[in-house]
């Protein structure tokens, strides 16, 4: 009997993103309480290295589809290997991390297998024998149950959303290899190039998030060097002192850099950091917003941090209201010694 | 050349969206365009404004979901569609997604469809790649930067990792992230006269499809439960007394 569970391995350059041991093993409990199995799918040019993993992180299954013209990611060509391996195996749910790729491939094989798809979902269980999944709609100022009524059920779960998964390194399975469906020549997209970001803990794998705002560039202890004249560039100047500062403390706690869209606006920092509404989704372990205000489009992307810490000077800032531990005062007086204490009761 | 941009209308996203008798409702705030959208929009202006040719802003929602077109003919598309059927209410991603690409191929002549990145009230973003799989064209998706010749377009698409090289011909379905450039603020002009525009109304019929079956139900939206946050203010001495007390409180919740 085939299995009904099948789950897409994200990977990037031979390397899984850990959203998707998270689907592997959310898939393996749901394979469970259907008395099925959970086949694992993985694409690229050399991805059989991952069948190992999926094994131990829960699947009974590796399809693997190893080709050169998989090399490169390449959403039409992906989605043709997936749509075909699991609707002739005739899969019942097909899981996905909601990564750039998850999301992507999920709308093509939806369209593919005639179904729908069930999007950044972050809880999902059987209600009578059906699929009901929880996702936030209105960037979490709400939730949302969904269901879908046609098979296979296309779902993307949200990195960290579900419990953290254990690798049983005893378990093993069968890898069957499949063929690339479309032909080089016949796939309309081709990779010319890659750039890799500066190689910083993404915001979206990480327990630890310390952000900055506007109130970074706020410093006025500091003097910028004299060939700085224009006032936007001594303002960028003194918010990147003050990101420098965040960043000592996100590298000692081995977390990431955020920041808020006025900062991003104001060439503070890249776009890659924005947290909000319109930018990243975030929900770390620990949160500390450092001259952030606390706008509801900030808020939408950090609320459900499990502990948030508010520095600002303004002791009626909003996000006072949504932290645990606030602390009223200037960031550029806190954030050094909070580093420092920090790094003593780490005992590093 | 001809491009088609879909915008949608929704609430604002400063808007308190909240619960009342099983509907979502959001206030006195305004219905606005997808804030996505708007980058969109400027991607495709400015790829005619390079290339000449017009922009079409296509949207579908109730008969009332006009203000995102109207600010789309503000910024400078020339024309603005409305597709609305009562047939279409609850119509889920995959329902909408074959309703704009019948839609584009009824346009006809399109070279390019461009989309937001994503929603700001349903927060799906699969609808680029749901209609470009749809249309059988290629999907370069989280484009940050775009340039076109010969009928070839070259893009950089923002994934996890970086930045992807990328290209492929005309005709194209792409999404825009914001890295691309801040979109432009209407003119007095082109709010004058988006304000005087009748924009079409299609139905289905006009499409010339009928309703696709939706599959995905949402039976109940909710509000996240509260979450007892008991605030502390950490306060009383010297900085490094306040960050030292921060560091123990920090360092009793276990989460480092
Ligand atoms: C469509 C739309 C989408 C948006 N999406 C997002 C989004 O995704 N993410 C996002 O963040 N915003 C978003 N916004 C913007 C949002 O509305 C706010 O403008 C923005 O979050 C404000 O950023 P801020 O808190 O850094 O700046 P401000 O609101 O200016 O706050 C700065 C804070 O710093 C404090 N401060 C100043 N100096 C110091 C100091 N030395 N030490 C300590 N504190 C200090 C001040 O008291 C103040 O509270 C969006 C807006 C719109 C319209
Ligand atoms: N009802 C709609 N009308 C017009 N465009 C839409 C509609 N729904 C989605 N889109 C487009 O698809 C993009 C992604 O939307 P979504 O997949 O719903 O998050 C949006 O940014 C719009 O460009």
């Amino acid at each position: 009997m085939a299995n009904k569970v099948w789950v897409f391995v994200d990977q990037f350059k031979g390397e899984a993103l850990t959203a998707s041991w998270e689907v592997v093993a959310v898939g393996r409990k749901l394979a469970d309480e259907l008395g099925s199995g959970v086949t694992a799918v993985v694409i690229g040019g050399s991805v059989e290295a991952l069948a190992a993993p999926s094994f131990h992180y829960g699947a009974d299954e590796v399809v693997a589809a190893e080709d050169a013209s998989l090399e490169d990611y390449r959403a039409g060509a992906y989605a043709s290997v997936l749509s075909k391996a699991a609707g002739e195996a005739g899969a019942e749910v097909i899981l996905f991390p909601t990564t750039t790729r998850g999301r992507e491939l999920a709308g093509m094989v939806a369209i593919d297998l005639n179904t729908g798809v069930l999007v950044d979902v972050t809880k999902l269980g059987l209600e009578d024998g059906e699929l009901l999944a929880t996702r936030p709609v209105y960037a979490g100022k709400l939730l949302s149950k969904v269901k879908c009524a046609a098979k296979p059920q296309v779902v993307t779960l949200r990195g960290r959303a579900f419990e953290k998964p254990e690798a049983d390194e005893s378990r093993s399975g069968t890898v069957t290899k499949v063929d690339a469906v479309v032909a080089e020549d016949a796939i309309k997209t081709k990779v010319t190039g890659y750039e890799a970001d500066d190689g910083g803990v993404s915001l979206l794998d990480t327990s630890v998030i310390i952000s900055g705002g506007r109130g970074v560039s706020n410093n006025t202890k500091m003097d910028p060097p004299g060939e700085l004249t224009e006032d936007s560039e001594i303002e960028v100047w003194k918010a990147q002192q003050g990101f420098k500062l965040i960043g000592d403390l996100a590298d000692l706690l081995g977390g990431a850099v955020g920041a808020s869209r006025a900062a991003v606006d104001s060439d503070y920092i890249p776009y890659a950091a924005q947290v909000g509404q319109t930018g990243k989704l975030v929900s770390p372990d620990l949160y500390i917003a450092a001259g952030i205000s606390g706008a509801i489009q900030h808020l939408a992307g950090m609320r459900s941090s499990k502990v948030i810490v508010a520095i600002n000077k303004d002791v009626d800032a909003p996000i006072f209201k949504y932290a645990r531990f606030g602390v009223v005062g200037d960031l550029y007086d806190i954030l050094p010694p909070l580093t420092a204490a920090l790094k003593e009761r780490l005992g590093k | 050349m001809k491009i088609v941009v879909c915008v949608k209308q929704v609430p604002d996203s400063a808007a308190t969206v909240v619960v009342e008798d099983g509907q979502v409702t959001w206030g006195d705030s305004p219905l606005v365009i997808n804030p996505w959208d708007e980058y969109a929009v400027e991607a495709a202006l400015r790829l005619t404004e390079e290339h000449g040719g017009d922009v079409v802003a296509l949207g579908l929602g109730g008969e009332d979901a006009k203000e995102a077109l109207k600010h789309a003919l503000a910024m400078g598309c020339s024309e603005a569609l409305l597709i609305s059927d009562p047939a279409l209410a609850g119509s889920d991603t995959q329902a909408v997604s074959r309703v704009l690409a019948a839609a584009v191929q009824k346009i006809g002549d399109a070279d390019a469809v461009v989309f937001g990145k994503q929603a700001i009230d349903s927060d799906t973003g699969v609808t680029p790649a749901m209609v470009a799989r749809l249309l059988d064209w290629p999907a370069l998706t989280l484009v940050s930067s775009i340039s076109l010749a010969d009928g070839l377009v070259k893009a950089d698409r923002a994934m996890e990792e970086g930045r992807q090289q990328v290209e492929a011909k005309l005709p194209i379905v792409l999404s825009i992230v914001k890295d691309y450039g801040e979109p432009r603020y209407p003119s007095f002009m082109g709010i004058r006269k988006a304000s005087r525009a009748e924009i079409p109304l299609w139905g289905l019929s006009d499409v010339g499809i009928d309703a696709p079956a939706s599959v995905v139900t949402w039976p109940e939206v909710f509000a996240p439960p509260v979450r007892e946050i008991t605030n502390e203010i950490i306060e009383g001495g010297s900085p490094e007394e306040i960050a030292a007390k921060l560091a123990d409180k920090i360092m009793e919740e276990k989460v480092l």
